[in-house]
C-alpha cells in the first residue's frame, strides 16, 4: 500500500452567519489559496479535487456544482462529490491515492447552515415515509439519546455542562472559534432547557463555515511537507437507520470504526460530537481514556460548519503531527441521525 | 460596505412515494387503526416494520399484530414546537415501545407539561378522525391506562404523500449585488476577472476559469449579438408567450458570456446567429433587482456581426 499523509489544512473563521451564497465560493477561494499557498503548489498541482455538501443545506439544487467556480477549473479538473461531510470525500481522495491514479488531492468541505432552520433540514436525512413527515428536529432526538444516557448511569447533566466547559475552555487557543470562554458547569446548570434535558451548551452551535485538506502520496508529501501526518488507519461503518432498534447509549459503529482502524495509543482526538453528551459518548466507544487530549480546538460545540465540521476534525487532529507536539492523532466524523454512521481516521508522524 | 441583497426563498415539494409490501401492510393498517410489526431474525417483533433485519439484511416477512398502547422507552422536552412537527403546543418526542412490540416507534407525546413525562410511562395512540394511510394517522399518543380507539374498516394503500417545505434566506453573492442593484435602475453591470479580463454578465462569485473573486465592475450597452437561438415550439406549464418563438444566447457588447433572453420583433425563420438586437425595457415603474426589467430582445436593424466577432463565445 502507498503512504499517504495529510499535508495542508486550512479553515474559515466559524460563524453565526455570513453574508455570502450557499455556494460557499466566497468561503472556499480564501482558504483555497492558503492551503495551496501554504504549500507552495498551485490549482494545477492537483490530482483530484473532492467535496461534501448538502443542497438540503443550501435550498438550491448542484450547488456543489456552483462551487466549483471557487477552483477554476481550467483546464478541466478530476472532480467528485459526496451529500455527506467532506470527511467522506476525503476517504473517497485517500482510496483515489491509494489506487495510485493521483499522487495528491484537494478535499473541502462548506456549509451555510444560517441560510435555513437547520432544525428542520436535519429532518431531511431520516427515513422518508415514517419518521421525516414528522418533522422530529435535530435537538430532540439528541434529547431522547441524552435521556437514555442519563438514565442508564452513562452520564448526567452535570458531565454534559463540564464538556461545554471544556470545549468553551479549549477553543480560547482557536481563534477561529465561533463560542470560546471560561464558563462555569455548575452556572451552565442554571439555565433553561432547549430540548429538556438538553440546555443550549450542550448542543453545538448554528455555523457558517468551510474547510479544506490536502493529501500527498509517498515522497510528494515529504517534500511538501515537513512533518506529514500519515494515515494509518482510516475505516468508516454505520448503523440502521432504524433508531428505534438499536441501543442509543452506544455506537456499534464507532466501536468497529475506532479498532478497524487502529485508535489505541492516540494523544489527541478530535471528536465530531455535536451534543455533549455524544462527545462522552464517543470517548467510551472508542476507547480514549484520560490520558488523551480530546478536542483541544474546543471541538464542534465552538464552531460547527455543517459539511465541513468533520474534515475540520481531521485536520484539527493533523496539525497537531505537523507542528510537532503529537506522534499519534486521531480526526473523527459522524453522519447521520444519533450517531448513525461513524469515520475514524488515525494519522502518526515518522521522524 | 452594505450587505449584499437577499430574500426569502421557500422550497416545496409533494414527495409521494410507493409503499411495498411491507410499509404498505404498515400504513394500511394504521388507516384501520390498527399497527403492525414484523418479525426480526432474531424473535425481536420491529415496529415500524422493517423491509430487511438490520443485523442479518435477511428479507423479512412474518407481519405480528401488536396494540396501539405502550410505554415511553425516552423522551424529550419541546418547548417551542416547530413548523410540521405533530403538535402546535409544548410536547414530548418520545420512543415508545408498543405493547407486543420490541423495538420503539418514535412519535410526539401530548403530555402537557414535561411533568407529566417519564420514562416507563404509559400512552396510548390518539388517531386521527380521517386517516390516509401515514404515520400522521397517529396524530399523537396521550398519557393514558386505557385502551386506543378499536380497528375501523379502510381501504389498502399502496402510495404516500410527503409534503416537504423548507424555508431559506437567499443571499446574493458581493458580486450579484451590483448587478442586482443596477437592475433596479435600468443598468447593466458586469465583472471582470483581474486575471484573464474575461467580462462576466450576469457576474459570478468567482471567475470560473481562474478561481478568483471578479473585482473590476463595468457598465455595458443593452446592445448585443445572438450567438445562438432555438425556436420554442412546445407548450409548457407557466409559458408566458404561445408558441412558435425564439429563445436566443445574447451576447452583451464588451460581455465575454452570452446569456439567454427572448427574442421578438423577429418571424422564427428569419432569427440567424450573429443577429444584432436591442433590449426592450418594461416600464420603468415595473423594474425590480431582475432581469426581468428587460421584456424582451427586438432585432436593432444594424447589419449582423461577422462570425468571428462571437465565434469564442458559443
Amino acid at each position: 500500500m502507498r503512504d499517504i499523509a495529510v499535508v495542508g489544512f486550512a479553515q474559515t473563521p466559524c460563524v453565526r452567519e455570513t453574508d455570502g451564497t450557499t455556494n460557499g465560493v466566497e468561503m472556499l477561494v480564501p482558504i483555497f489559496h492558503e492551503v495551496l499557498g501554504g504549500l507552495g503548489i498551485t490549482k494545477t498541482d492537483i490530482g483530484f479535487w473532492c467535496s461534501g455538501s448538502s443542497d438540503y443545506l443550501a435550498g438550491r439544487a448542484f450547488s456543489f456544482v456552483s462551487a466549483v467556480d471557487a477552483i477554476g477549473a481550467f483546464p478541466p479538473i478530476a472532480e467528485s462529490h459526496v451529500e455527506m461531510d467532506a470527511a467522506w470525500a476525503l476517504y473517497e481522495a485517500w482510496v483515489k491515492l491509494l489506487c495510485g491514479e493521483v499522487d495528491t488531492a484537494l478535499v473541502y468541505g462548506f456549509g451555510k447552515s444560517s441560510a435555513g432552520q437547520l432544525r428542520r433540514v436535519m429532518a431531511m436525512q431520516l427515513d422518508p415515509y415514517l419518521v421525516t413527515p414528522l418533522w422530529p428536529d435535530s435537538l430532540g432526538l439528541a434529547g431522547i439519546q441524552a435521556r437514555m444516557g442519563i438514565e442508564t448511569g452513562l452520564w448526567d447533566e452535570r458531565a454534559m455542562a463540564s464538556v461545554a466547559a471544556q470545549s468553551r475552555s479549549a477553543a480560547l487557543s482557536n481563534p477561529l472559534a465561533q463560542l470560546s470562554g471560561e464558563v462555569d458547569a455548575d452556572e451552565l446548570l442554571n439555565l433553561p432547557y432547549v430540548a429538556d434535558p438538553l440546555r443550549r451548551h450542550d448542543c453545538a452551535p448554528i455555523t457558517d463555515g468551510a474547510a479544506t485538506i490536502v493529501l500527498a502520496a509517498g515522497d510528494r508529501a515529504r517534500e511538501l511537507c515537513e512533518r506529514p501526518a500519515w494515515i494509518t488507519g482510516f475505516e468508516h461503518r454505520t448503523d440502521t437507520p432504524s433508531f428505534g432498534t438499536r441501543d442509543l447509549t452506544t455506537s456499534p459503529s464507532a466501536v468497529a470504526a475506532g479498532k478497524a482502524a487502529g485508535a489505541d495509543g492516540v494523544q489527541v482526538a478530535e471528536l465530531h460530537a455535536p451534543f455533549t453528551h455524544q462527545e462522552i459518548l464517543l470517548r467510551q466507544a472508542l476507547g480514549l481514556g484520560d490520558d488523551v487530549t480530546v478536542n483541544p480546538s474546543g471541538g464542534v460545540l465552538a464552531g460547527n460548519p455543517m459539511f465541513a465540521a468533520g474534515l475540520a476534525r481531521i485536520g484539527e487532529a493533523a496539525r497537531r503531527i505537523h507542528d510537532g507536539s503529537a506522534t499519534k492523532v486521531l480526526g473523527h466524523a459522524t453522519s447521520g441521525p444519533l450517531l448513525q454512521q461513524n469515520l475514524v481516521c488515525v494519522m502518526e508522524g515518522r521522524e | 460596505m452594505t450587505r449584499p441583497l437577499s430574500a426569502p426563498l421557500d422550497v416545496g415539494f409533494d414527495y409521494t412515494r410507493s409503499l411495498g409490501p411491507t410499509l404498505g401492510r404498515f400504513l394500511s393498517d394504521l388507516r384501520r387503526r390498527k399497527v403492525t410489526g414484523i418479525r426480526g431474525s432474531d424473535g425481536r417483533v420491529h415496529v415500524p416494520p422493517l423491509e430487511y433485519d438490520p443485523v442479518t439484511a435477511e428479507r423479512l416477512s412474518e407481519f405480528v399484530d401488536v396494540t396501539a398502547t405502550g410505554v415511553v422507552r425516552g423522551w424529550s422536552w419541546i418547548p417551542e414546537p416547530l413548523e410540521g412537527q405533530p403538535l402546535d403546543r409544548p410536547f414530548a418526542w418520545a420512543l415508545i415501545q408498543l405493547d407486543g412490540a420490541d423495538t420503539s416507534l418514535l412519535h410526539a407525546v401530548d403530555a402537557g407539561s414535561p411533568d407529566q413525562m417519564a420514562t416507563g410511562t404509559r400512552v396510548r395512540a390518539r388517531w386521527r378522525p380521517e386517516r390516509v394511510g401515514a404515520i400522521t394517522d397517529i396524530e399523537c399518543f396521550e398519557i393514558s391506562d386505557e385502551p386506543a380507539d378499536p380497528p375501523a374498516e379502510a381501504d389498502e394503500v399502496t402510495m404516500v404523500t410527503t409534503p416537504v417545505n423548507l424555508h431559506y434566506t437567499h443571499s446574493a453573492s458581493p458580486t450579484e449585488d451590483p448587478f442586482l442593484r443596477g437592475l433596479m435602475e435600468g443598468r447593466l453591470i458586469a465583472q471582470r476577472c483581474p486575471v484573464c479580463e474575461k467580462v462576466y454578465f450576469p457576474p459570478r462569485p468567482a471567475c470560473p476559469v481562474d478561481g478568483v473573486p471578479t473585482t473590476d465592475q463595468i457598465e455595458l450597452s443593452d446592445r448585443g449579438t445572438i450567438t445562438t437561438y432555438c425556436v420554442v415550439n412546445v407548450p409548457f406549464l407557466g409559458q408566458r408567450i404561445p408558441p412558435p418563438y425564439v429563445s436566443a444566447y445574447v451576447l452583451l457588447d464588451g460581455a465575454d458570456i452570452p446569456f439567454l433572453h427572448l427574442l421578438l420583433g423577429v418571424a422564427p425563420e428569419d432569427v440567424r446567429m450573429g443577429m444584432r438586437v436591442e433590449a426592450v425595457w418594461k416600464p420603468r415603474e415595473e423594474w425590480g433587482p431582475t432581469m426581468q426589467n428587460i421584456d424582451h430582445f427586438k432585432p436593432s436593424g444594424e447589419p449582423d456581426a461577422p462570425f468571428d466577432s462571437y465565434s469564442q463565445h458559443l
